[in-house]
């Protein structure tokens, strides 16, 4: 129902966008957002995109968990 | 970077692991969003803590606070003549007394589940002689979308297009759990798509009011496992403050252009909830300047059966984090996924269906 997922837009038309989730390929609206671009990762939910996502700030995330020490 | 498998890693899961059962206190933290429950079971979350540490569900699924009568709304709307009625998925299995949307269209209703709110607006575009209403359920994720689909509806003078909007604000909800002060939430998981529109602000009272700590979390085993991390931290050290740990989805402002668009259509308005009751300026009501695509005024001059509650079903419970699925007399016994009695069971983020798929017997 509020299921949102990772997808990576390949094509941008107006407010339209096709964005490909595990290779699948869907109709979208980017309405929602500005200044998204073709190569962008956002997340779809229920038809629109809602957020983009920060490659850097995933960067930073997984950097800072492998940087604790092992037990 | 896929933004799934990374988050995935074992090697760093056991490493955040290891700094939780470092701490060696105990913790109950809740949960408010479906998508963290089914998370929690399918990666066995539970089962990794130590058993000191308790996560429990709150009411994040949106299907499962849908109060019986707005159920019996959504039937009488569906019973209409001339009318399609397009929902999500999820809402087809809910049993009320006069039946539920599959069995109302079994019976020769023309009723339909769609992926999108614009999904019911093109097909409102292919049937002008005929009603169509999208019944709208969810959280402040889902109602930009809607809104989306009015305001459309207005530019394209789409007068067969209605909407009925059940959908609900999460903060206030979490607000009239911590007053019930059933269970003792020492820490809320907040919900991660939710938050990206709403951003972190409307959580902050949860630390400023009640000293709970709240950490905005994605959906992934290592988010979930590094947000009971934070809040296990900031608990040690005696703090509480919102803190978002899905910063790759989540900005502090959330969406402004999203919230812009929701409250351009929507103003807050009361709901009944199931399991907490009627909670006022819970509720997205559509606003006035929109009534013509408002499908509530429809009920006005309609006979809607008055809802009844199965007396043995503790969805309300469930609902609340103090009872949990494994309580209630019906479950599994007479309560499951393709025969449910309660909401809990019917929906794919409910706690009831999650427990039925993966908890151990």
């Amino acid at each position: 129902m509020c299921l949102g997922v990772p997808a990576r837009i390949v094509k941008i038309e107006g407010k339209e966008a096709i964005a490909e989730v595990g290779g699948i390929r869907r109709e979208i609206s980017i309405e929602l957002l500005n200044d998204i671009k073709e190569g962008d990762w956002v997340i779809v939910h229920a038809g629109f995109a809602i957020s983009k996502l920060d490659e850097e700030e995933a960067d930073t995330m997984l950097n800072i968990l492998s940087h604790i020490p092992e037990e | 970077m896929k933004f799934i498998e990374e988050f995935r890693d074992k090697e760093l899961c056991q490493r955040v692991l290891a700094k939780i059962k470092s701490y060696g206190f105990p913790a109950i933290f809740m949960e408010v969003c479906g998508t963290h429950t089914v998370s929690l079971f399918r990666f066995g979350i539970r089962q990794m803590l130590p058993p000191t540490i308790k996560v429990i569900s709150g009411p994040g699924c949106p299907v499962c606070v849908t109060s019986q009568q707005d159920i019996e709304n959504a039937l009488a709307l569906a019973s209409l003549p001339n009318t399609i009625l397009l929902t999500f998925g999820d809402m087809m299995k809910v049993p009320a007394k006069s039946g539920s949307l599959e069995r109302k269209r079994a019976e020769g209703a023309d009723v339909r589940v769609v992926y999108s709110p614009l999904d019911a607006l093109k097909i409102a575009k292919n049937n002008p002689d005929k009603l169509c209403i999208f019944l709208a359920v969810g959280f402040e994720t889902t109602a930009p979308a809607t809104a989306s689909s009015i305001l459309r509806a207005r530019d394209e003078n789409l007068r067969n297009f209605k909407v009925f909007s059940l959908h609900k604000l999460i903060p206030p909800a979490m607000r009239a759990i911590l007053e019930m002060g059933e269970s003792k939430i020492q820490g809320f998981i907040c919900p991660g798509h939710v938050s990206t529109i709403i951003g972190a602000k409307p959580y902050r009272f949860i630390p400023e009011e009640y000293g709970i700590p709240c950490v905005i979390a994605g959906f992934e085993p290592l988010d979930i496992l590094q947000a009971i991390y934070m809040l296990m931290d900031m608990l040690d050290k005696g703090t509480s403050d919102v803190k978002i740990q899905y910063k790759r989805a989540v900005r502090e402002e959330g969406n402004p252009l999203a919230l812009e668009i929701m409250w351009k259509v929507f103003e807050e308005g009361d709901a009944v909830w199931r399991g907490l009751g009627y909670l006022p300026s819970t509720a997205l009501k559509i606003r006035e300047e929109f009534s013509d695509y408002d499908a509530m005024y429809l009920l006005k001059d309609m006979p809607v059966t008055e809802a009844e509650e199965n007396p043995l079903c503790r969805c309300g419970e469930v609902i609340r984090g103090v009872a949990e699925p494994t309580e209630c007399p019906l479950f599994k016994r007479v309560c499951n996924p393709s025969q449910p009695i309660g909401p809990c069971m019917v929906s794919s983020e409910g706690t009831c269906s999650a427990y039925y798929k993966y908890a151990p017997s």
